[in-house]
């Protein structure tokens, strides 16, 4: 986390945050909200960055902060992630509540959901209580009017003493509005001492009366900005995470005279009138749920008695027990089926347009006079590289990240572990494991961050290592031409795109498959341990917004995996080019190194060409079948690259059906790329986790090949 | 009162929470989530592998597994079964 890292100039450090200001006067604001609320909807207006955003709770995991200029100053804006309450339960809950108490940001804008707003107000109340100036924004309004919720606004505001700001931010109404009472609220001073929103029963009152005086004489030493009531009440919470927060990031330490002392004197009191440990918690957390219930009477009123059948007629389909999982699958296979069949033409044509362009800069700089060599490295060996990168994986890329952009807007990814959770469970694992998967779709490393949804240590670490289970975006490319290569025969049209999206469903189901075998080994070996609580939210469905999916996955997300490919694929056609032109003895570097792997990737059902590939292929996955095509290249004779000549290249290098099998199969498993890599180790702040994470699946995939291989030779 | 235990809440009935046994920090989350005493809980739909359940609570949709649905004891529960 950026806490890690020491602040430069112009930064300064919060609650473990590091804050990058440009000018003295810029106001630090942050952006709290229950999951799934839209706050990266709004931090993106507001910003004008492009936070990645989705219909499903716990979709902002790392902090992002931007800037929003407004006339002479700015904000600093800075999304925290999303939470139910400051009473932490998750780590990620805790730099929340860090930030909001003892970040002293300037304001605090908590976004609400308008279709649930009691539940929402929870958060609202305690922010209240703790932070001098809070702006609420009761977004979703668009929604809220089509399942006919009313919300009264000015009744709300005048309730909670805060500014309401309605929004509906993904049509972009409200933002304005939600800015002018930013900066009218950040203009005034800090308000006077207020009357408590929030009364707790009376002998916590008391307690609360008897606690602040020693209280205030800690905090009136420096310029903490904690609200004294709020740390009186949390005190008597006995929250043992919080007291450490307060020591490192607010320098106060409570366990100190004459807090120590009060506190002692309070305790004696609650045990002389019999009241519990326990029953002071559930009060201390009760009263902002009866409160919130309060406010919401006469402020939301519902047209309709239910709101929601169509979301319930909508999960009658996705979740229940005949229907859930074949329409799981056909949704699976649906998508890779638009994938495959969609992407065929524009990569031909666009491989035709780069492989022709290669041929013509040829020429060219021969006739420039370039050397020959020169020409073969940059063309040959820099340039192919990258063209068979990009039009190999640009076309199935804009149309899988759409595609599944779509699904996460709509609100299906919950669905999805709802459904499997059960499957989870039987794992000692969390069904949030499937969120997790379903971003490692997208790219393993960006799955590996989403494990911090998943609360229990044990189960967060089972989701990292068993992550790379799932085939990312940069090896789909790979999977899908060998699949569409090899095992469809004489298959044609849309048979053809029909069977590669069908054997596609298979490799993925068979890497859930391996990610629950492999979870389960875990929890019955190395991380042993029972399944933990949780909840799952199920939110509403929304109608997603195609043309701005469309635009934004395609220019975040795809051109985003896309420079990254092709950054790598460049210098690694280089060395490989390299590799396989610069002679040791009799032979090529790289031919020493393939014949090297050889024996060993022999017994696996592959070659030392295929190995390299894949070893070579660590600083990315996209560019694994590149290389091999350069290695097979550099020792052969074929130039066309398109169409059925890859298919005979492979095949005069002696691939048949079984290689194709084991590549795909040690595609799905074999180790993690260099930056989920990186990503792991920063996440579990642990070589020997990120060891494990390299090692299980680089193990299941060579033994599965052994094993696949050695049956079929035998049956052949 | 009958106490019973929210897994025993069939799809479309009603129930009034009466209390949580759960400790630490699931009873918080359970709470956070507006699972109190006197809040009415709606059983919605069942997962296609039985568990989990989902259940409607203040307007949101919450999905618990038995373990932690049997930690919420109801009243006044099962009896209603229409959706």
């Amino acid at each position: 986390m950026a806490g890690a890292r020491t602040p430069q100039a112009g930064e300064i450090c919060r609650a473990g945050l590091v804050i990058r200001k440009r000018s003295e006067g810029d106001k630090i604001v942050a952006l709290a909200g229950n999951p799934n609320v839209g706050k990266s909807t709004i931090f993106n207006a507001l910003t004008g960055m492009n936070q990645h955003t989705g219909n499903w709770p716990g979709k902002t995991v790392a902090n992002a902060q931007g800037y929003c200029a407004r006339g002479d100053r700015g904000c600093v804006m800075v999304d925290i992630p999303g939470c139910y309450s400051l009473m932490a339960h998750s780590a990620e809950e805790e730099v929340a509540r860090d930030f909001i108490c003892f970040g002293k940001p300037d304001a605090v804008v908590v976004v609400c959901d308008a279709t649930c707003l009691e539940r929402n107000l929870n958060l609202v109340l305690q922010t209240i209580e703790a932070a001098p100036r809070v702006v609420v924004c009761v977004n979703l309004l668009d929604e809220a009017r089509k399942k006919k919720i009313n919300v009264n606004l000015p009744l709300l505001s005048r309730r909670l003493g805060t500014p309401v700001v309605g929004a509906a931010a993904r049509g972009g109404e409200g933002l304005e509005q939600l800015l002018v009472a930013l900066d009218k609220s950040l203009q005034t001073e800090a308000a006077a001492p207020k009357e408590p929103l929030v009364r707790y029963p009376a002998y916590i009152e008391d307690a609360i009366a008897r606690l602040t005086p020693a209280v205030s004489q800690v905090l009136s030493g420096g310029e903490t900005g904690i609200d004294v009531r709020w740390l009186c009440a949390r005190l008597l919470d006995a929250d043992e995470s919080l007291l450490t927060s307060i020591r490192t990031y607010a320098g106060v330490d409570l366990e100190r005279e004459p807090v120590a002392s009060a506190l002692r004197a309070v305790r004696e009191e609650f045990a002389r009138t019999g009241a519990t440990e326990e029953q002071i918690r559930d009060d201390l957390a009760t009263v902002f749920v009866k409160t919130a219930e309060q406010l919401c009477r006469d402020v939301v009123t519902c047209e309709k008695e239910r709101a929601d059948r169509r979301d319930r007629r909508l999960d009658k389909w996705f979740t229940s027990r005949l229907t859930g999982f074949p329409i799981m699958l056909l949704i699976l296979l649906g998508v890779f089926w638009l994938t495959i069949s969609g992407a065929n033409m524009p990569s031909a044509l666009l491989a035709k347009a780069l492989f022709g362009f290669e041929d013509w800069a040829a020429a060219g700089l021969a006739a420039a006079g370039a050397p020959g060599m020169l020409i073969d490295l940059l063309l040959h060996g820099v340039y192919r590289v990258m063209a068979w990168v990009v039009s190999v994986m640009l076309p199935p890329m804009a149309i899988f990240f759409p595609l599944f952009t779509l699904l996460e807007d709509f609100g299906y990814l919950p669905r999805v572990a709802f459904n499997l959770d059960r499957c989870f469970k039987g794992c000692a694992a969390c069904g949030k494991q499937a969120l997790t998967m379903c971003m490692g779709f997208g790219c393993n490393a960006a799955g590996v961050t989403g494990c911090r949804i998943i609360d229990s240590p044990r189960e967060r670490l089972i989701a990292i290592i068993t992550n790379n289970f799932v085939p990312c975006n940069g090896r789909f490319p790979t999977i899908i031409s060998v699949i569409s290569m090899f095992l469809l025969g004489g298959a044609a049209g849309i048979m053809e795109s029909l069977g590669g999206a069908a054997i596609l469903v298979g490799v993925i189901v068979f890497g859930v498959g391996m990610t629950l075998l492999i979870s389960k080994t875990l929890s019955k070996t190395i991380l042993k341990g029972v399944p933990s609580s949780f909840t799952l939210e199920l939110p509403p469905y929304r109608r997603p917004q195609i043309g701005k999916v469309i635009v934004r996955s395609v220019v975040d997300r795809t051109l985003k995996v896309l420079g990254r490919a092709v950054i790598s694929a460049a210098p690694a056609g280089l060395v490989i080019w390299i590799l396989a032109n610069v002679q040791a003895g009799d032979a090529s570097l790289l031919a020493h190194l393939t014949g090297f792997l050889d024996p060993f990737a022999r017994t696996i059902g592959m070659d030392g060409v295929i190995l390299t590939g894949f070893i070579l292929g660590l600083p990315a996955n996209e560019i694994v079948v590149p290389i091999i095509i350069m290695a097979y290249t550099a020792q052969g004779s074929l130039l066309e690259l398109e169409g059925a000549a890859l298919l005979n290249l492979f095949v005069q290098n002696g691939w048949t059906w079984l290689t194709a099998i084991n590549v795909i199969l040690f595609s799905l498993m074999h180790w993690p790329c260099a930056t989920t890599c990186l990503t792991i180790h920063k996440e579990t702040q642990s070589f020997k986790w990120t060891a494990v994470s390299f090692l299980v699946p680089t193990v299941c995939g060579v033994v599965v090949c052994f094993l696949f291989t050695t049956i079929a030779r035998f049956f052949l | 009162m009958n106490a019973n235990r929210l897994t025993e809440l069939r799809p479309g009935g009603r129930a009034v929470v009466c209390g949580l046994d759960a400790a630490g920090d699931m009873r918080r989350r359970l709470q956070d989530m507006g699972l109190i005493q006197g809040t009415e809980v709606r059983c919605l739909e069942r997962s296609p592998l039985g568990d989990p359940v989902a259940y409607q609570v203040r307007g949101a949709v919450i999905a618990l597994r038995c373990e932690d649905a049997c930690t919420v004891r109801i009243s006044g529960g099962a009896a209603h079964g229409r959706g």
